[in-house]
């Protein structure tokens, strides 16, 4: 009975220490994937993901700091706390919550195009470019098409535009703006590819109660319907809202 | 920048230059050009330092010392770099972290690795989480120096051990018929007559470690690679007020100029250098000086 108390006050200790509101939280993003992440003109992180996390930590009452890391280990750098979230525009699947934790999703599940030269390439069995240790590499390697993977997406238009790949699989939300900008050289082709379960904000396992602050301040964000205005800013007006 | 940047869509060609190559991400990337440079000029002195220590280790008549040097030596020269770039600085930072951990978070009883996370107490943090983000990028720095230099360290170490060993063992014994001790002879004879052995392999040394820089944005600082390919990639209109293709060769043009300058600056320095440390040497260079100066 003794030790339960004990360990009862340990953990109201720590949650205080851990929730204290001088808590600095840092926020691992990519800034290389326009609209969600990237580097504005100034040098500084922006986007839909820098305008979306700075309000949840005005909600939540943290003081936050941006952090740029690469993509490729995005992960290892989270797990062994030089940051304390992932903002990336990093899709929910069931590989990665092996390793982290997500809050619920802050952008809902959108189906990835492909994006090719013309609409009469072979989607099936073509060259498919998509970038490195995205859902959209991972779907490409379980079917009969070829699969090149690059380290941005930038590097994936690229290769599309010389012909080294026939198509790109990527995220709508990054793709459309590119191929508005190409002047009908670039074509939305095939089907969409329905993958993941939206974009959520990865914690450490051990991190609970950082998951279940911000998860309370997206939750507060869908109710009054700033989340939606956040969305259709950086979006469009067709985006999935909720 | 300056005041005409407002609207940069209306723009002539000139102007619109002026304004896009002074953005803050441009001075990002001027700044990574320094950044290149210092960690070069604090790097190669301290590898420098390794390589002695590791070579003096080496040699070392006590069976443990030398041991260890030549452990040093032979493991560090063993493992590829991207895996030590990965690897050992992650668990040098964690090790660091676990000790500050262990001596300020004594009456913290969770386990510090839980599955994959490594968790510390707040205070234990190197450096805290809520320093300013210019420590955290020192800090990283501090640490891109320390795993360069024991890279390196590990290659001038071997080098300067064959150096020690080429230097002719008359003239060393000829020091100790003079009644030197052995410390002496290693000072005055051994260290002053090695260096022009050295030379040459710690020359190349250099030249690698100015093109292994992009090995940096490994760990998470931002080098001049990372930037080029960064500014010079497509830029659509609806992020920034510079739009523009695939400009990356451009940039990577700049780079190859950058590197080939530095380059060849090194290759005056380090002749000179040769000159000077060959005068009065026993080598067939220190004979050409010789007999020039005598005619």
């Amino acid at each position: 009975m003794k030790k339960t108390i004990l360990a009862t006050a340990v953990l109201a200790l720590s949650a205080g220490v851990g929730l204290a509101q001088d808590r600095t939280v840092r926020m691992g993003t990519e800034g290389a994937y326009a609209p969600y992440n990237f580097t504005n003109d100034a040098g500084e992180i922006d986007g839909f993901e820098r305008e979306l996390g700075d309000e949840l930590c005005n909600r939540a009452e943290l003081t936050c700091e941006w952090v740029k890391n690469d993509w490729d280990s995005i992960i290892p750098n989270l797990v062994s706390g030089n940051y304390d979230t992932i903002m990336a525009g990093m899709t929910v699947t069931d590989e990665r919550e092996m390793v982290i934790d997500f809050t619920q999703d802050y952008q809902p599940p959108t189906p990835s195009p492909y994006v090719a030269l013309s609409e009469d390439v072979d989607l099936e069995t073509g060259v498919i470019a998509a970038q490195t240790g995205t859902l959209q590499a991972a779907f490409v390697a379980e079917t009969p098409a070829t699969l090149i993977e690059f380290a941005t997406f930038d590097e994936t238009i690229a290769a599309l535009r010389s012909g080294e790949a026939d198509a790109v699989l990527a995220d709508l939300e990054y793709l459309a703006p590119v191929v508005e900008d190409s002047s009908g050289e670039l074509l939305f082709v095939g089907d969409r590819v329905p993958l993941g379960k939206g974009i959520g904000m990865g914690v450490r396992k051990s991190d609970s109660d950082l998951r279940d602050t911000f998860d309370a301040a997206i939750s507060s964000m869908k109710e009054d319907g700033s989340l939606n205005e956040l969305l259709i800013k950086w979006f469009g007006e067709n985006t999935a809202t909720y | 920048m300056f005041s005409f940047c407002a609207d940069p869509a209306t723009l002539d060609r000139l102007p619109w230059f002026a304004c896009y190559l002074t953005t803050g991400v441009h001075m990002s990337f001027y700044v990574a050009f320094a950044k290149v440079v210092v960690l070069l000029l604090i790097t190669a002195p301290v590898a420098l330092a390794f390589g002695f220590l590791g070579a003096m280790a080496a040699r070392a008549h006590f069976l443990p010392v030398s041991l260890l040097g030549k452990t040093y030596i032979t493991i560090v020269r063993g493992v590829p770099d991207i895996a030590f770039f990965l690897f050992f600085v992650i668990a040098l930072d964690q090790g660091v972290e676990w000790l500050r951990h262990k001596v300020l978070c004594s009456d913290w009883d969770q386990p510090v690795r839980q599955g994959s996370d490594f968790v510390v107490c707040a205070q234990a943090k190197l450096p805290l989480n809520s320093a300013a983000q210019w420590v955290h990028e020192t800090y990283g720095f501090a640490l891109a120096i320390i795993t360069f230099s024991i890279v390196f360290g590990a290659f001038a170490a071997n080098v300067i051990f064959g150096a020690m060993r080429a230097v002719p063992h008359t003239q060393l014994e000829t020091g100790a018929a003079y009644g030197m001790s052995r410390h002496q002879i290693f000072r005055r004879i051994l260290i002053p007559q090695m260096w022009v052995y050295a030379l040459p392999g710690l020359s190349n040394l250099w030249m690698v470690l100015i093109k292994a820089t992009p090995l940096l944005f490994l760990l998470g600082i931002e080098d001049i690679v990372y930037w080029a390919r960064e500014l010079g990639g497509t830029k659509s209109g609806r992020f920034t007020s510079y739009p523009h293709g695939d400009w990356r060769m451009w940039y990577f043009l700049v780079l190859l100029v950058f590197y080939l300058c530095f380059t060849r600056v090194s290759e005056i320095l380090l002749e000179r250098i040769m000159q000077r440390l060959t005068r009065g040497q026993a080598t067939a260079g220190g004979e050409a000086q010789r007999k020039a100066g005598l005619l």
